[in-house]
């Protein structure tokens, strides 16, 4: 009699593992790996609703991996959070899985796309359901090695430097947090983080406690592309193909965030009191540098990979004031903008092949070629901004109403500003690239045809959609993200789940 | 070096020996040192030297199919082998299963996915290096 | 025994970060080789270094013995070496890859990404100075110069 627990928390980690399985072993009949990568998007949508369902009402999934007791083995948990955030990972799936079908750099490389995709998938999805550090670890990295191959997809030069700079960077955080991982280890004798979490306040050294949650905050801040740590971001997302640079934007910086949420919430809370000052820093940090940097920028990618940047600040201001409300404004911030954040990319990737660049000197007169892509691009660019009634507006008014009730003014002052120096951005966007006439070196481009325009712009549609349902009807949204606050902030039934009725006492 | 007659003769043998020998590494792996990742390895080091004697052309004729292929069946038989488990016992994925009474279950089934994806992901990095 | 892993943890981390802040992309990959060696060491010592017997469970017996090492760390450093193993073979194949598209290896002359001119303030200068390639993406952009 199979166990249903066991199945739910599973499927996630087991579909993108085999698609990225079946993928490599087709390869060379793309027929197939198409069929397949569709398949498996539809099949991950269906499990992650299913899980989604099955941990609404405040439910805490556990399964032991290979039946080893829970401190001991591998342990996958699904909480509220865990299991929105797979949704989300399925729906970025099948949303980029669709619109490569018409991006010629996914299409020449075909063969490698399928496979490199779904590991990608399969590292983020699983990361989000670790129960374990080390777990947590692993999967970090399979997401890493599969987004190195996916960024050089394409072959273009500049592609080479990226994907240098991506990886060291990227890997020396992985290594610190490895190290993190073998400390922490050694003061509490344990990996499970719920287990940990017990233990951590009994160790008797707690300033080697405070080093230990110091590394793994640098090392999720450079994952996370937070103030001092974003560099390797602009300097790579903006060379990978469309779909890459979309599923790249929307998932792997999150992944960075939910680790520090899930370690500063369960394990570490608020008792290390400079988790909090820290946070205030880096949230503010992030948020000005990243808009900063984005107004210097005329190219529609690098302008998005910094406001990447900047949003990513609004999740922090979360952690920092660290009241359920502020961790339900987070959760809701994040799961807005993974879906707002990957349309623009794929915007951008419309926008380059429909005008011929991706540069605003050489843009123009879009509005006219294209009404359409004009209107959906104000979808996700006026949500990014937070003007109602957009889903950014309610993330925004979540994280900016937390940080007045616990009196954090200027860090609220700050969000607020951010948001419009971010309209600035997107108008210059839409000023440069829609409304100006088209100037004498536009470059051409060929038109698309019925059946890209239908590929590249399904996905867009559809999650332009997704952004007016949340800011027309974002009671449920929120409701559920105030109830993954709660749940965050209170532990007990994330441990309990974990660890079964006996976990009370190291 | 690949005019190296004693090498272009001997690769054939010596790629049947390094396969052979890795297999064996892979089954001993149950109980004793050795297992698929080692096992991988050794056998990867076999096609590359066939690959050094013989041409890369060769050795991916050898393989049948491309590498990365065989480490997508590596990769599915690992995941797979965790599946009984869910399907008819009710026990977590990845419990292992053992046919009873006999050192045979699910873990030689996970250890020979770890082989194929080890052998198939080196000689993906490899073999561009020897069609040079 | 802990402290002389401790020590020998310092001197890799020490010479990992010299070379990783050097100029050369070869010296950049040794610096990480050395780096994840670093971090094995450091789980190898967090994790106690106390027994001396293989921690294998005697025939008959229902644990470990007492003097049986902790076999956690080991399992978490063979998989921490696998995965940095990978990740070196992803480097080199990418090292290599740039020397034959630009002849070079030198950290300060791979500006592809991120032109010297940019940000500029002139939307004009901007698009000059970015890569030829326009992000095409599709097919391998010509080399200039080449």
């Amino acid at each position: 009699m199979p166990n249903r627990t066991d199945w739910l928390v599973a499927l996630p980690v087991l579909i993108p593992a085999l698609a990225a399985a079946f993928g490599a072993a087709l390869h060379g009949r793309p027929r197939a790996q198409r069929l397949l990568t569709l398949f498996s998007a539809a099949l991950l949508l269906a499990a992650a609703l299913l899980l989604l369902a099955a941990v609404a009402d405040g439910t805490v999934l556990a399964s032991q991996m290979g039946d080893w007791p829970a401190p001991f083995g591998i342990t996958l948990v699904a909480d509220r959070l865990a299991a929105a955030m797979v949704l989300i990972t399925a729906i970025m799936y099948a949303a980029t899985a669709v619109y490569a079908f018409a991006d010629r750099g996914a299409m020449a490389e075909e063969a490698l796309w399928h496979p490199l995709l779904a590991a990608l998938v399969f590292g983020v999805a699983s990361a989000f359901l670790a129960g374990d550090l080390f777990n947590l670890y692993v999967w970090f990295e399979v997401m890493l090695i599969s987004s190195f191959g996916l960024l050089v997809l394409g072959g273009g030069r500049e592609q080479l430097d990226a994907a240098l700079t991506y990886g060291l960077l990227n890997l020396v955080a992985t290594t610190v947090f490895l190290i993190a991982v073998g400390m922490l280890y050694g003061l509490t004798g344990t990996l499970n983080l719920a287990d940990m979490a017990l233990r951590v306040p009994g160790v008797p050294n707690q300033g080697a406690v405070a080093a230990v949650a110091f590394l793994l905050m640098a090392a999720f801040a450079a994952k996370a592309a937070v103030f001092p740590l974003f560099f390797w971001l602009p300097a790579s997302y903006h060379t990978a193909i469309a779909p890459v640079a979309a599923i790249f934007a929307a998932l792997l910086t999150k992944v960075g965030v939910y680790a520090l949420i899930r370690l500063f919430t369960l394990v570490f809370p608020a008792s290390q009191g400079w988790v909090g000052p820290l946070m205030w820093f880096i949230a503010a940090g992030t948020m000005l540098v990243g808009v900063l940097g984005a107004a210097a920028h005329w190219e529609v990618r690098r302008i998005l990979s910094f406001h990447i940047i900047s949003q990513i600040g609004y999740m922090i201001v979360g952690l920092a004031i660290a009241t359920p409300l502020a961790i339900a404004g987070s959760v809701f911030y994040i799961l807005h903008h993974i879906i707002v954040k990957a349309n623009l990319f794929l915007i951008a990737g419309a926008m380059q092949r429909i005008g011929g660049s991706f540069s605003l000197a050489r843009l123009g007169g879009l509005w006219r070629r294209d009404p359409w892509l004009g209107l959906l691009f104000a979808v996700p660019a006026l949500s990014l901004a937070g003007l109602p009634p957009l889903s950014g507006f309610w993330a925004k008014l979540l994280v900016v109403q937390s940080g007045f009730a616990a009196s954090y003014w200027w860090l609220a002052g700050i969000a607020l500003a951010t948001g419009l120096l971010t309209l600035y951005s997107m108008l210059k966007i839409w000023l440069e690239a829609f409304w100006k006439e088209p100037p004498e070196d536009a470059p051409e481009a060929a038109p698309l045809s019925r059946r890209e325009r239908l590929l590249l712009f399904g996905p867009v549609v559809s999650l332009g959609l997704i952004t007016l349902a949340i800011g027309l009807w974002a009671e449920p949204l929120a409701a559920f993200a105030l109830a993954a606050g709660e749940q965050l902030s209170t532990r007990q039934e994330y441990i309990r789940a974990v660890l079964g009725g006996g976990g009370t006492t190291p | 070096m690949k005019d190296s007659l004693i090498l272009r003769a001997s690769a054939g043998y010596v790629l049947v020996a390094a396969v052979v020998f890795s297999l064996f590494v892979l089954l001993r792996g149950h109980n004793e040192p050795g297992g698929g990742f080692i096992g991988g390895l050794i056998g990867a080091l076999g096609f590359v030297s066939y690959g050094l004697a013989r041409g890369a052309a060769a050795t991916r004729r050898a393989l049948r199919l491309a590498p990365i292929a065989w480490a997508g069946i590596g990769l599915a038989l690992a995941a797979a082998s965790g599946l009984p488990a869910l399907l008819w016992h009710g026990e977590a994925f990845l419990t292992h299963q053992w046919l009873s009474g006999t050192p045979l279950g699910t873990t030689l089934v996970f250890d020979l996915g770890v082989y194929l994806v080890v052998l198939g992901f080196g000689l993906t990095f490899v073999l561009p290096f020897l069609e040079e | 025994m802990e402290i002389l892993l401790a020590l020998l943890f310092g001197v890799l981390l020490a010479a990992a970060v010299y070379l990783l802040l050097a100029r050369s992309v070869l010296r950049i990959i040794i610096g990480l080789l050395l780096l994840s060696n670093a971090a094995n060491i450091a789980i190898i010592g967090a994790g106690r270094v106390l027994g001396t017997a293989p921690p294998l469970v005697a025939p008959g017996a229902e644990a470990l013995a007492a003097s049986a090492s902790n076999p956690l760390p080991q399992a978490l450093v063979l998989t921490a070496i696998v995965i940095s193993f990978g990740l070196t073979a992803f480097f080199l194949v990418l090292a290599y890859a740039i020397w034959r598209s630009e002849a070079t290896l030198d950290g300060e002359a791979l500006r592809l990404a991120e032109p010297p001119l940019l940000p500029s303030t002139d939307p004009a200068l901007a698009a000059q100075a970015e890569p030829a390639a326009q992000g095409r993406g599709s097919a391998l952009p010509e080399r200039e110069g080449a």
